[in-house]
């Protein structure tokens, strides 16, 4: 095992040498930096020209100019010695500053939507292998291979008119009319109708339910003007939470587990009491402090599941854990919407809250709700751009995964020898399911930071996209050296972590020393 | 075809004997003893999706090839993609469904009063010519990388598996750029930027060929690997066939199905990068078009003439979804294990929750590729 690592870990320093120096050469190759100078007519032109060479050192041939930036990133290999060189770029600023701003930039970006496209992907995956040949399912396949043809860029343009300019233009007048919030009422209904599985009768039942209460829910939200104050309330979180319990204990334990069933429906009854407790004090919330109320709220769930106890105490434990969390989080949601209107009237706001470009509205003040909102209303574009383009291969992977374990002989014995089919579908499928999605999840986390440069370029972020396309277009072989390695390395690192996983899930498959 | 195929025939023989429970699966024509490529033929012509975007693709192609004229040879369409004529009705489109209409300019105009038909016409024959280029060199560089790695083993596996690794990192758009920048320096007189700024789409392709052929190496390594631990290699080694022989005439054409299906997969990917990287600016450049490039430059102009942006995307979409649907019935039907499946005739079988044997519908390209290099460092070494 160790030596296996040992021998991964050479051979992938052997190659980022090699590509590295390659990715130099080309850059380099790519263009003249002198360009702009040459063309202009300036008096100090030869001065410029000059400065720009020893800043780059341009008078040196390129592959040796890639031994002293080796050397100098070599330097970032001993630890604590705080002595990194990445070398400069173009405007003299050197490449670690750039480097670092940009990575917080492209991890934000990125993250939540990942996490995203994980979550519905699999899901999605699941249950319409499920339900394989259904309405769903061909439904789903249909929209994975649409989602898969999507170039970005021209989905970024779409959700950046209808998205933000159209949302923008709704809100500053929300009032839906009664034909078309009977209209997105009937839509929804005939998609669940559609969606939803069993006899004619009981698609038909649900389908006019959810029609029902989607335009009930759309004529309140217009009559009451939701949409410039929202807020969501202690009713609304009771009931939802209420949902949620059942949800969850269905998922988790089954709902003939009472006792975790009970544990959840306490969670939220606790969530709610909670509620009033916490508003003063998440008046002056920070960061830290939502994290801390996050583990507080799991191991009050935690807690409360133990204190019922029950035959299997840790499945009331887990029900209850993921019940308060998920409560927790709809406090945090609404206290995010209790901010909505100062946001919306902030002078730098001015009404528009949805922005088309960059990661925050400059110069914005507030507290941590404002802020919050202000990174939220940036992000959503974008983030929803990269979920739907990558929520295709989630769906049709996990599809065909759990396809193949369904119809395994041990998913045969589980069901003969009287498993419910929860249990089956969660405990002996499901895990099962996920060893080829963790080498894969892996795989992509590992490619995420550099694979965003378009979304990044036509939301304009600047990240890590930003600095090699910039780097690209100015001849600047530094900044482009400092992604390439952050990015080979990520990626590299991820693929091995995802080998290793696989034979630390799969005991069938062992990694040869 | 060689043995193996009859020895797939048998096993698909059983499997259609033992299967025939199974409910909704069709008693299979397999068991009268058709060869592989009839059968993969039947399945592949049995797949609707498939089908459809074949037809689709047909239509774009002739439309595309025909319209505008391509190589020299003139087309049918009045207007070509540079020439500028008066703006009709300020360039809005003059097709319409009803009454069915074609019009002076189906697609509309551009500011300056270019015909966005031709425009979006020139930009599909270079997206589908980029995406033949790309199909072809990477996969014979492709095939040609796996064999001998996975055939011969030993130094050169090691050589060209880390070259593969080398280029894999690579990022492509840098690879472009390079090339753009070459190509823009025409006045350097070396024979590429001469090349490659009279046919900028070609060079574009072959650039992009050299670049991703890489993860189809890989996957045909694999497929050489454990073929050539079959019988039939061994029989034809004793019997005297060369190397070149054992791997052109027995082991690839048992390899071809994943050969072609995925180098289906890479085309639709690289239709996408080639509108990606021309968007950025560093792909086809003006005055040449291509769909990538018509969006980027129309895209400010979305809220005034939001034709110009729709026809392009469009295009881009069809195209890339009927390729799609192509790779996926191609999977389909070269996959031994798929069954055609009838949903209609499950439910009169009154199908219990047990799904149907046989159904692992294949995964999606991206996650097809990662799971083999995920297995690639196992079966290393």
């Amino acid at each position: 095992m160790v030596t296996y690592v040992v021998r991964r870990l050479m051979t992938a320093a052997l190659i980022l040498l090699g590509a590295s120096f390659l990715v130099y050469l080309l850059t380099a190759a790519s263009g003249d930096p002198l360009e702009e100078f040459r063309v202009n007519n300036s008096p100090q032109k030869q001065a410029l020209m000059d400065a720009r060479t020893q800043l780059l050192q341009l008078d040196v041939p390129a592959p040796v100019r890639y031994f002293r930036w080796l050397g100098g990133a070599a330097q970032c290999l001993v630890p604590f010695a705080n002595s990194c060189d990445l070398g400069k770029n173009i405007a003299g600023q050197p490449v670690t500053d750039a480097l670092g701003h940009a990575l917080v930039q492209t991890l934000t970006l990125v993250t939540g939507a990942t996490i995203l496209a994980i979550l519905i992907g699999i899901t999605l995956g699941i249950i319409t292998a499920l339900r394989q040949y259904s309405a769903l399912d061909y439904g789903v396949t249909f929209m994975a291979f649409l989602f898969f043809s999507l170039p970005i860029f021209w989905v970024a343009v779409l959700l950046k008119e209808f998205g933000a300019i159209g949302f923008n233009n709704f809100l500053r007048d929300p009032d839906v009319p009664l034909p078309v919030a009977l209209a997105i009422g009937l839509v929804l209904g005939v998609i669940v109708a559609v969606a939803a599985g069993g006899a004619l009768r009981r698609r038909l039942t649900v389908g006019a339910v959810v029609f029902a209460f989607v335009s009930a829910v759309l004529i309140y939200f217009s009559a009451t003007l939701w949409f410039k104050n929202p807020g969501l309330g202690p009713v609304v979180i009771a009931i939802a939470g209420v949902g949620i319990a059942f949800a969850v204990t269905l998922l988790s334990a089954g709902l003939k587990n009472r006792k975790a069933l009970q544990s959840s429906l306490i969670a939220v009854a606790v969530g709610v009491v909670l509620y009033f407790v916490v508003q003063p004090l998440l008046n002056q919330a920070t960061f830290l402090m939502i994290v801390l109320l996050a583990i507080a709220a799991v191991l009050v769930g935690l807690g409360i599941g133990y204190l019922m106890g029950g035959y299997d105490r840790g499945q009331s434990m887990r029900a209850a854990a993921i019940t308060s969390f998920l409560v927790g989080g709809m406090i945090l949601l609404d206290r995010f919407m209790q901010a909505w209107p100062s946001y919306f009237d902030n002078s730098r706001v001015r009404g528009r809250p949805i922005a088309t470009i960059g990661a925050g509205t400059p110069n914005i003040e507030g507290d941590f709700w404002i802020l919050g909102l202000d990174s939220f209303t940036h992000l959503i574009l974008p983030t929803m751009a990269l979920i739907l383009i990558s929520l295709a291969s989630y769906t049709r992977f996990t599809r065909a995964s759990m396809l193949e374990i369904m119809n395994m002989d041990y998913i045969r014995t589980a069901r003969a020898k009287g498993v419910s089919e929860r249990t089956v579908v969660m405990r002996h499928a499901f895990r099962n399911a996920l060893i080829p999605i963790a080498t894969i999840v892996a795989f992509d986390i590992g490619g995420l930071i550099g694979g965003a440069v378009i979304t990044e370029s036509v939301f304009s972020v600047r990240g890590m996209g930003f600095l090699f396309l910039d780097g690209i277009s100015h001849t600047d072989p530094n900044p482009v050296m400092g992604v390439f390695v952050c990015v080979a390395i990520t990626a590299m690192g991820f693929n091995l972590i995802a080998d290793l996983a696989y034979s630390a899930l799969d005991p069938r498959v062992r990694v040869k020393a | 075809m060689s043995q193996p195929s009859q020895q797939d025939e048998i096993m698909a023989e059983d499997a259609a004997l033992k299967g025939a429970p199974a409910a909704g699966i069709e008693p299979v024509l397999e068991a009268k003893g058709l060869s592989q490529g009839q059968i993969v033929r039947k399945r592949f012509l049995g797949h609707t999706g498939a089908i459809i975007g074949l037809v689709v693709f047909a239509i774009i192609f002739l439309m595309a090839f025909t319209s505008v004229g391509y190589l020299g040879i003139p087309g049918w369409w009045k207007y070509n993609h540079e020439q500028v004529s008066a703006l009709v009705n300020d360039g809005a489109p003059t097709s319409s469904l009803w009454p069915l209409a074609w019009g002076e300019h189906p697609f509309g105009q551009d500011r300056i009063g270019r015909d966005l038909f031709a425009m979006t016409m020139r930009g599909a024959q270079q997206s589908i010519t980029v995406m033949v280029v790309i199909g072809v060199i990477a996969g014979l560089l492709g095939v040609l990388v796996g064999a001998i790695s996975g055939y011969f083993r030993g130094w050169a596996e090691a050589i060209l598996m880390r070259l593969t690794d080398v280029i894999i990192i690579i990022p492509a758009l840098l690879l472009a750029a390079v090339m753009a920048q070459m190509a823009g320096r025409r006045d350097s007189g070396s024979w590429f930027a001469s090349f490659a700024s009279t046919n900028g789409v070609l060079a574009l392709g072959i650039f992009l060929g050299l670049i991703s052929w890489v993860s189809l190496a890989r996957l045909m390594r694999g497929e050489f690997l454990s073929l050539r631990e079959r019988e039939f290699v061994d029989a034809a080694r004793i019997s005297g066939a060369s190397n070149a022989r054992i791997i052109f005439k027995h082991i690839l054409p048992n390899a071809v199905g994943v050969l072609i299906v995925n180098v289906t997969l890479t085309m639709s990917a690289a239709i996408l990068t080639e509108t990606a990287l021309s968007f950025l600016g560093v792909g086809v450049k003006a005055p040449d078009t291509s769909l990538g490039l018509l969006i980027s430059q129309n895209q400010q102009a979305f809220a005034t003439r939001p034709w110009l942006f729709w026809f392009p995307g469009l295009f881009i979409v069809l195209i890339c979804l009927s390729i799609n649907f192509i790779g996926d019935g191609l999977r389909d039907a070269f996959d031994p294990r798929q069954k055609k499946f009838n949903a209609k005739k499950a439910r009169e079988a009154d199908a219990a929750a047990g799904a149907p044997a046989g159904s692992s519908a294949g995964a999606s390209p991206a996650a097809e590729k990662s799971a083999v290099t995920a297995f690639d460092g196992t079966k290393d070494d």
